[in-house]
Parts: C-alpha cells; sequence; structure tokens
C-alpha cells in the first residue's frame, strides 16, 4: 500500500480520496477550508453507502473513512509517498501553492497534478522536483470513471511515471498516455464544445435543454454538454477555458460570457444548487 | 401521507423528466433514462426531502423501483426528522 497526500478535498479531491481509500490505501487529506474537508468526509460516507445501489461493491464507509486522515496543515503531509493535487484550476492558486508543498513533503515523494488543463511541464518547474512530477487527469465522479489521462512532463522520470501507474493499477485505473500540452486530448475538445454550448444559450439559439436533447438523442451521447458542465462544476469549465485562452493565445478559446457571469452570480451547477439547470435540496434538475 | 408522498416522488420524477408519462407502479428503471446519477439523486430526494434515513440493507434497487415502491419504503421506515419546507 502506498501511503498517499490528497491535496484539495473539493468534489475531484474528495473522489480521489475515496478511491484510494477503498482499494487499501491509508490517505491523508488536506484543505485550508476545514467546511471543505467536513464536507468531502459526508460526501464519502454518501457515496459508500450508494456503491452497492449504484451497480458498485459493497463497501464499508467506516472502513474507507477510517483510512482518510483530514487537516489544515500541509505539514501532515510530510511522510507521504504520493501527493495528488486537486485545488481549484487557477494557475496563481496552483504558483502559490506547489512551492510549499514542495518544502512539506519529503524530497523522494512523487507529485501528481489532478489539473484538467494546466501544463504538466509548467506546473512542474514550481518545485525542486520536475524529475518526480507527473500529471493524471482524472475524470469525475472519480469512483466511477474506469481510465484517465496520464500526462509526462518534460523532465519526468520513467522511474516516478511507473510510481504512478502502479498506484493507478492498483485503484483499478487505466491510464492512457497523452503527450504534455494544456487541456491534453480530453479538455482540448470538452471544454471548447461546453463553450460553444453556452455560447448558443447566450445568444439565444436553443436553451439548455434542447442543447443537451440533441448532443443525448441525435449523438447517443449519455449526457449532454451542459449537463456536463453542471456536473463538472460551470466555474471549472470557465477556469478551464481561459487556461486554453491564455495558453494559446487563440481567440477560438474565448469564455462565453454567460459562463463568467453565471460563475460570478454563484450558479456553478450541481454542487451549488443551479447551474445550466436548478436543482432542488435532492440536487436533482428541476427543468431539464 | 401516502399520498402526500407518491404525489411528491411522481413530481420529482416527471420533473426531472417531463417526456415520460408516469403510472405509479411503473418500473423507472426499465424506462431507460435512469443512470446512476439519477438513482443517486432518489436516494437523496427521499431522504432530504421526505426526512427519511434509509437504511443501509434498504438501499436496495426494488424499493426505488417505482413511485409505489417508493411510497411504501417511506412508509416502512417512517419519518426521522421533518422535511424541509418549500
Amino acid at each position: 500500500m502506498t501511503h498517499v497526500g490528497v491535496v484539495g478535498a473539493g468534489v475531484m479531491g474528495a473522489g480521489v480520496a475515496q478511491n484510494l481509500a477503498r482499494h487499501g490505501h491509508p490517505v491523508v487529506l488536506v484543505d485550508s477550508d476545514p467546511h471543505a474537508l467536513t464536507r468531502a468526509r459526508e460526501t464519502i460516507d454518501r457515496d459508500c453507502r450508494m456503491s452497492r445501489f449504484l451497480g458498485g461493491p459493497d463497501l464499508d464507509a467506516e472502513e474507507v473513512l477510517g483510512r482518510i486522515t483530514t487537516s489544515e496543515d500541509l505539514a501532515a503531509l510530510a511522510d507521504t509517498e504520493v501527493v495528488i493535487e486537486n485545488i481549484t484550476e487557477s494557475w496563481d492558486l496552483k504558483k502559490d501553492l506547489y512551492p510549499r508543498l514542495d518544502a512539506a513533503v519529503r524530497a523522494d515523494a512523487v507529485f501528481v497534478a489532478n489539473t484538467s488543463a494546466i501544463p504538466i511541464t509548467r506546473l512542474a518547474s514550481l518545485t525542486r522536483r520536475p524529475r518526480r512530477f507527473v500529471g493524471v487527469h482524472f475524470m469525475n465522479p472519480v469512483p466511477m470513471k474506469p481510465a484517465v489521462e496520464i500526462i509526462p512532463g518534460e523532465h519526468t522520470s520513467a522511474e516516478a511515471l511507473a510510481t504512478v501507474r502502479a498506484l493507478l493499477d492498483s485503484i483499478g485505473k487505466k491510464a492512457i498516455p497523452v503527450n504534455d500540452a494544456c487541456g491534453f486530448v480530453s479538455n482540448r475538445v470538452l471544454m471548447l464544445t461546453v463553450n460553444e454550448a453556452a455560447f448558443l444559450v447566450h445568444e439565444g439559439v436553443a436553451d439548455a435543454a434542447t442543447v443537451d436533447e440533441v448532443f443525448r438523442s441525435c449523438f447517443g451521447h449519455p449526457m449532454g454538454p451542459l449537463e456536463t458542465a453542471d456536473l463538472i462544476g460551470v466555474d471549472t469549465i470557465l477556469h478551464s477555458v481561459e487556461v486554453l485562452h491564455d495558453h494559446f493565445a487563440d481567440s477560438k478559446y474565448r469564455p462565453c460570457p454567460l459562463l463568467k457571469r453565471m460563475t460570478d452570480a454563484g450558479h456553478h451547477g450541481r454542487k451549488t444548487g443551479r447551474g445550466f439547470y436548478t436543482y432542488d435540496g435532492a440536487a436533482a434538475p428541476a427543468n431539464p | 401521507m401516502a399520498q402526500d408522498v407518491r404525489a411528491e416522488v411522481r413530481q420529482f420524477i416527471t420533473g426531472r423528466f417531463p417526456q415520460i408519462t408516469l403510472d405509479d407502479d411503473q418500473d423507472i428503471f426499465a424506462l431507460g433514462f435512469v443512470n446512476s446519477l439519477f438513482a443517486m439523486e432518489l436516494v437523496m430526494f427521499v431522504e432530504q426531502r421526505l426526512g427519511v434515513r434509509v437504511p443501509n440493507d434498504e438501499l436496495r434497487r426494488e424499493n426505488f423501483s417505482s413511485v409505489t415502491a417508493i411510497a411504501a419504503l417511506v412508509d416502512r421506515v417512517g419519518t426521522g426528522t421533518e422535511a424541509p419546507a418549500g
């Protein structure tokens, strides 16, 4: 078993922690916000209870949570062997975090950036361990998705890559290797699709339900792009589109003003009860 | 009470899928639209809106397969706390 640190207890971090703990790995989950840590424990408890009902394995929530230690302090990660970073998709926040993380964690530990768009080589440059730095793009919801993108940076060693591959293998994740580029494969395409779908709503070409219906009924997608946006988080979508826009300096990645307005208004999707759809207390769309 | 639960559950499902006509005994899992996300929403709806904590051994598909099955489940496990208004 690998002693794993997980930084950031949002949707992705909680999912990663749960996935690791469910496969027996001891996890230290760190977030500067104590409320996020409480919410993460509640989410993990709920997801474990639901696992069998949703066609997954029978999970004992107490046993899974028993393997997860939470802390607000990066120092709790000092002895971990692999640290998976899942904080908000913002260069400024990551730029602030990585040097502190680098100082807090033992020098031979491998860092994994769970980013949806920021190039791995750029993130690795914030640390003194670019050889022990790997990108892994987990999909949401983490415990239910069978595959990830794995991205070596410019300086990533074969050894570090093998460590991360073995860890992913131990939690049942197929690792699909892609080269380092902003957005990798998945989000280079997905974020532009969601952004363009938002433009369709913004311009009044179709409402959200209609856009999604076209993708579900015509293409056979299980979910449309705007339902997907609500699941991922509208704010996360905006951050990712902004990262693509900044990185490529190409206007084809210009963020839709509607995404900005929704983010400013706190309409971030399922997690806040309203996004392209509205959700009641049970987190269910009232009008798709 | 039982009628209220039925009405609320029916409204929740048809609110989510306005294109369907639903009768209370219909197996919603057989309709083809229930994915794991909606299955989870259904459980959360029962627990949060109807104020029921579903015991782990009652978290089974057959207990959530129809409006009638859900109403029976709620009746069986009883109401814990008051459902929030609205």
